[in-house]
């Protein structure tokens, strides 16, 4: 499969390579996919006290086009509040990255990945005090 | 060859032998004539080049010549053989038995015949890609006509066992089809040893050139067949249109050259072979696929856990290898051959085809362990599931959301 140049920069140089530490109180994690799909995403969020996103990291398992998109979404995502960063439409990920059809997935992928990192700093901070038992 | 990238995928196709390419070009442009002219010169060299070709491809499998059909390719003649058996040989019953690890060329085929009428069986194999005996033995019926079974297999390079096969299908009078595309070459065939009725052959896999192959159908017993192109009745009726000289005199030289060589030439290449598995095996997590024992020498399935294989091949581009069949790469879909094998959907995803050949030198062996190796490793380090395995997590135990 010939891949765009925008993919193989990521996929060479991927940005924002890592984890941060789960439980902490400003993080949101999300982890997306399956194994036996062929991808899984992790995409972590450091949220300042202004609401803002300060940072992010991924880590993915994955074709090119899936960890190009989780690197994209990092740097995206950087600098936005997470009102924003739930608005991100995995059209501008596929578009960005010139994803063809049969990997249009990916791009989908990343925007749930965002996504549940979002819904889990949130839940984080909508019942700080109370420690619900699984 | 110092081309880049390093060549390791001598499975989906080979080069063509630069003596066999020298000894098709006066076919093309001097010896050009119709070897079915019968009225000049020019036919009749023509003809004696196909004749001695015919010999010569005869001569790696030990049949008679006039065995031989010329094709344009495996998957042509894996057509002919196995509609125009089960095509001929329908009223004497419908059932036909194949293997799930079978080329597509076959599965195809069978699918076609299934919407003929046809009822076909496809077998299971083992944990490590060959066939069980009694498995086979259960499913054989008193209204089983063909079988069909290839001789080595595409992804993994297992050998199955043609020689019990046979011998079962022939005490019963059920017709014997092998495909040998991976085989010619590689592995003793001996058709007057073994039972087999139809054996498909492929040039190109054989260092000979492309869009050229060959089917034996056998003249004692003798196997009939429904022709599956008609015309001018080539190649006694059974394949017609004009033969491509070039092409039939390339398959020739290319299978005289395998039965002039093979024995020095597999030595060679399974030292190769066994130098790759030695400089990969001791990666943590890594999976051969298939049994390395009854398996051609040239062939390395590898499974590196919890990296994805098209990732791994996009990061050795400098190595030209191979995730599952060539056939299949474009699809997202896991291999179904390893799928067969029982192997999990992940490690699937995370196999890499390696086949060495004629022109593999130590130093391509050891430029593909290096990068082979750094590149496991960087995606590795990028893996949430090798982190999660660093952590003592067993991924099959955890809820995935499926996609």
């Amino acid at each position: 499969m010939a891949y765009s140049e925008k993919v193989v920069d990521h996929y060479e140089n991927p940005r924002n390579v890592g984890a941060f530490g789960k439980e902490e109180a400003d993080i949101g994690t999300g982890m997306v996919g399956a194994p036996a799909c062929g991808d899984v995403m992790k995409l972590q969020i450091k949220v300042g006290a202004n609401g803002i996103i300060e940072d992010a990291k991924f880590k993915t398992y994955g074709c090119g086009s899936a960890i190009a998109s989780s690197s994209l979404v990092t740097e995206w995502v950087k600098g936005k509040t997470l009102d924003e960063a739930m608005n991100l439409k995995n059209t501008q990920i596929a578009e960005e990255l010139a994803l063809p059809p049969v990997k249009i997935h990916c791009s989908i992928l990343a925007e749930d990945a965002i996504k549940a990192a979002v819904l889990d700093y949130k839940a984080k901070h909508a019942a700080p005090v109370e420690k619900v038992a699984a | 060859m110092n081309h880049l990238p390093i060549y390791m995928d001598y499975s989906a196709t080979t080069p063509v032998d630069p003596r066999v390419a020298a000894k098709m070009i006066p076919y093309l442009t001097e010896h050009f004539g119709n070897p079915a002219s019968r009225s000049h010169a020019y036919g009749w060299e023509s003809e004696a080049a196909v004749d001695e070709a015919r010999e010569q491809v005869a001569a790696l499998v030990n049949c008679d010549a006039k065995e031989i059909v010329w094709t344009s390719g495996a998957t042509e003649s894996i057509n002919l053989a196995v509609k125009g058996a089960a095509q001929f040989y329908k009223e004497k019953g419908k059932h036909l038995i194949t293997v799930k690890t079978e080329h597509k060329a076959t599965l195809d085929t069978m699918r076609e015949l299934e919407r003929q009428g046809f009822d076909v069986t496809y077998l299971d194999v083992m944990e490590n890609g060959l066939i069980d005996m009694n498995v086979f033995k259960a499913a054989l019926r008193p209204d089983t006509i063909l079988v069909s079974i290839m001789w080595v297999n595409n992804e993994i390079g297992v050998i199955q066992p043609i020689k019990e096969i046979g011998e079962i299908t022939r005490s019963k009078g059920i017709i014997f089809h092998v495909d040998a595309a991976q085989a010619t070459g590689k592995v003793l065939i001996d058709l007057q040893d073994v039972k087999v009725d139809l054996l498909s052959m492929s040039a190109h896999k054989t260092y000979g050139p492309k869009g050229m192959g060959a089917l034996f159908v056998r003249k004692k017993p003798r196997i009939r067949l429904e022709a599956q192109i008609h015309g001018g009745g080539h190649e006694r009726g059974f394949r017609s249109g004009t033969l491509a000289t070039h092409q039939i005199v390339g398959m020739g030289e290319a299978f005289r050259l395998a039965k002039l060589e093979m024995n020095t030439e597999n030595e060679r290449i399974r030292m190769l072979r066994d130098r790759l598995y030695k400089g990969l095996k001791d990666i943590p997590e890594v999976f051969i696929n298939g049994d390395m024992e009854h398996r051609v020498p040239h062939n390395l399935n590898i499974s590196f856990n919890y990296v994805e294989g098209e990732s791994l091949i996009m990061g050795v581009k400098e190595i030209a290898v191979s995730s599952g069949s060539a056939c299949t790469s474009a699809s997202l879909e896991p291999s179904y051959v390893l799928r067969a094998l029982g192997r999990s959907d992940e490690l699937a995803h995370s196999s890499i085809r390696m086949t060495v050949g004629r022109f593999t030198t130590e130093e391509d062996v050891d430029t593909t362990i290096a990068t082979m190796k750094r590149t496991v490793e960087k995606l590795r380090a990028m893996s949430p599931l090798w982190d999660m395995h660093l952590d003592g997590i067993d991924i099959s135990q955890v809820q995935w959301a499926a996609h």
